[in-house]
């Protein structure tokens, strides 16, 4: 019996057995794997991106808070005329071995790039593996300056290391206190005692006497952030006579400290914070009325800009109750330098996509500054930083001037003035 | 540093340290008669805080109010786990008993997670913000509230040790297991009793507890093991040494950390478990085996 195919003039004379048909697609891949069309190939694809954030444990919430900049992301992307990502989540649970492992396993799966990790202990932790691998890591949020100090190759960060935060914070300081007519001679110093915390701290002692500012560090306390009670510590604080507070903390410990304050009846001229807590939306909305007056010192984004603006109105259309904040704006610029870098390289190869992260240069972007580029260590060293203050669980934008949307308000009104 | 500081820190150390106590008390309760040491009992507080944080956001029910009926809910769950789950492994060897344990203690946990995710809960009545000022002192209303709360049910869990027939029934457990089988008691039903009744304990401390912290899923393995090195401290299997052992630890962690380094404080707690283990192994207040 003759099959049908066999009649076809196609077909006459060829016979496929199972071995030609194995060699033949053999052959093929191996054509596909060393043809140029290989790239258009690739570009066709999403580009698989594993994000690494903190979304249990002690940092649950912010990294949860980061996780909203990824969802806003796609829409945004896709106007941009950027291509597609594929996101493999990851959890770090707040831990640095677990955030090793959780790199391990994304690249394992085959991501092809890595993004987060919000702390600079766990960002540590991926950079080495992602350098070991010779997978890309973009850094969303992580201050400590070692991590891009290595001479690594595959590791990027569209965020300020400590020394550039704290050095913008004390320019900002000065300009608010100018403007204001209102500056504390002396402040207590409380930080976590964590990897950004220490680096923090370590860069104040650095970076402060440049700047002659108008107060005294009167104390310094260190606590540790996954504490329960820091009653003991605003005891402290407070006993040291000091008119602010100087701030290097996260959320869970500012609420506590907020509550502490309150409680021991004690209302500094200001609270100037350096880092997370004081502003997101979990302090607003624990607070209330208590939450407003806090400022803090920042990396935040330009209101000005034209993509800061796409940004709210896709967070607001997304989550209406959440503002606009470091976490979604950091998070979601390390997925847009991927999508513009896999844009460019036009391929999924690691290195194709390092060598382009390299050459990133966008100027289209959120965070204020000329926009993202990196220098040969990996790092943008180009960004601003903003002060910010709590208004009626709403945030403005205080300084610098050129990308600020209100005027500062100090003393704070004490917490027992506030009805 | 002004005196009063010192002062006020020592009697926040010292109210906080009365509800450590109680927690710690529950444990010493079911350690001292059923001899099996609660893994869990960390994890069970955590299930009793969050029973107060749900009662408050759906009922505005204060914790302090809901302390006897989340109390009436744990005894129920340590009733049921002794019962059902404890009782055949009594006679099996202590290993054994610790595996079970842990075991439940992770699915607590990650039950909890399931339910109630990662973020901190916390409960904010009209005194969370509340303190006392008298003179140059002032006292946090939420720990004088919590720790008048702590010594109530503490004196309630003694009288009923000391003066009922139940009470009395489960000491003559804990002091002699054979002597209690000889003279007719229903050993098993007492140890389920006392399960529960140290559970009970441990739901009144975490309704009391969640006034004063936010509550995690993680939260439980942590007050496991700080319950541990106070009932260790005090004397495992004493009641009045879980007591001490809570203030004594309170006291310690406050007082470190205004004299040292607050991010040092639990290293002074841990000092101490390790100098009792030292020189007083059988805690400070617990009796010697012969």
């Amino acid at each position: 019996m003759k099959r049908k195919t066999d009649k076809s003039p196609a077909g006459a004379g060829m016979h496929v057995t199972r071995r030609t048909f194995a060699t033949g697609v053999a052959a093929g891949a191996i054509v596909a794997g060393i043809s140029p069309f290989n790239i258009l190939r690739a570009q066709g694809g999403a580009l698989k991106v594993g994000v690494l954030l903190p979304r249990s444990g002690a940092q649950a919430g912010i990294g949860q808070d980061c996780q909203r900049g990824v969802d806003i992301a796609p829409g945004i992307l896709k106007g941009l005329g950027l291509p597609n990502l594929q996101i493999m989540n990851g959890d770090t649970e707040t831990n640095v071995e677990v955030a090793r492992a959780r790199a391990e396993r994304l690249i394992a799966e085959g991501a092809q790039l890595l993004i987060g990790a919000f702390d600079s202990g766990q960002s540590t932790a991926i950079a080495q593996v992602a350098e070991q691998k010779g997978i890309p890591f973009v850094i969303n949020i992580a201050a400590a300056p070692p991590i891009t100090e290595q001479g690594y190759k595959f590791v990027f960060r569209n965020f300020p290391t400590a020394p550039m935060i704290l050095g913008d914070a004390f320019a900002n300081q000065k300009e608010v206190f100018e403007a204001t007519g209102v500056a504390p001679k002396s402040v207590v110093f409380m930080h976590v005692n964590d990897t950004f915390g220490t680096a923090m701290k370590n860069g104040i002692g650095a970076v402060m006497p440049r700047f002659n500012m108008p107060y005294k560090i009167a104390e310094t306390i260190a606590y540790d952030p996954t504490a329960r009670d820091l009653s003991i510590e605003v005891a402290k604080a407070k006993a040291s006579g000091a008119e602010a507070l100087l701030m290097v903390s996260r959320l869970n410990d500012a609420i506590l400290i907020t509550r502490e304050l309150v409680k021991q009846r004690w209302s500094p001229m200001a609270v100037l914070s350096m880092g997370p807590g004081w502003y997101e939306d979990q302090y607003l909305k624990t607070l209330g009325r208590l939450s407003d007056g806090p400022m803090s010192f920042v990396p935040w984004y330009d209101p000005n800009k034209a993509l800061s603006k796409k940004l709210e109105a896709a967070l607001a259309k997304a989550y209406p109750a959440i503002n606009l904040n470091t976490n979604h704006i950091y998070t979601f610029e390390a997925l847009l330098i991927a999508a513009d870098a896999y844009k460019r390289a036009g391929s999924t190869d690691p290195k194709a996509l390092a060598d382009a992260i390299r050459k990133t240069d966008i100027k289209d972007n959120v965070s204020p500054g000329p926009g993202i580029q990196f220098n040969a260590k990996g790092q943008n060293d180009k960004m601003k930083n903003s002060a910010i203050q709590n208004r009626s669980g709403k945030l403005v934008t205080i300084a610098p001037k050129t990308a600020s949307n209100a005027k500062p308000e100090l003393p704070m009104k004490p917490y027992d003035k506030r009805g | 540093m002004p005196a009063e500081i010192y002062l006020n820190v020592a009697i926040s150390g010292l109210l906080t340290g009365l509800v450590y106590g109680l927690m710690a008390l529950g444990l010493s309760v079911i350690f001292g008669v059923v001899r099996v040491v609660n893994f869990a009992h960390g994890e069970m507080m955590t299930i009793a805080m969050y029973l107060a944080v749900f009662l408050f956001a759906a009922f505005k029910l204060d914790p302090l109010l809901m302390l006897v009926p989340i109390s009436m809910a744990l005894f129920a769950l340590g009733y049921a786990m002794q019962a059902g789950l404890i009782n055949p492994f009594i006679n099996r060897p202590e290993h054994s008993q610790f595996i079970l344990l842990v075991a439940v203690a992770i699915i607590m946990v990650n039950v909890l997670l399931i339910v109630y995710g990662p973020d901190a809960k916390s409960v904010q009545t009209t005194y969370s913000f509340d303190s006392f000022q008298i003179g140059p002192f002032i006292v946090d209303a939420t720990k004088a509230y919590a720790g008048a709360a702590a010594i109530a049910v503490a004196l309630a869990l003694f009288a009923f040790f000391r003066f009922s027939r139940i009470g009395k029934a489960i000491r003559a457990c804990a002091d002699c297991y054979t002597g209690a089988l000889v003279v007719g008691l229903d050993v098993k039903r007492l140890y389920a009793l006392t399960f529960g009744i140290g559970a009970a304990c441990v739901g009144a401390a975490g309704s009391i507890m969640v006034i004063l912290v936010d509550v995690t899923p993680p939260l439980g393995p942590a007050y496991t093991l700080l319950a541990f090195v106070i009932v260790i401290v005090g004397g495992l299997g004493s009641m009045p040494g879980a007591l001490l052992g809570g203030v004594l630890i309170g006291l310690t962690e406050a007082l470190a950390g205004l004299f040292f380094t607050p991010s040092a404080k639990s290293m002074f707690a841990f000092g101490i478990l390790v100098l009792v283990l030292l020189f007083r192994p059988q805690g400070i207040v617990g009796k010697k085996q012969t």
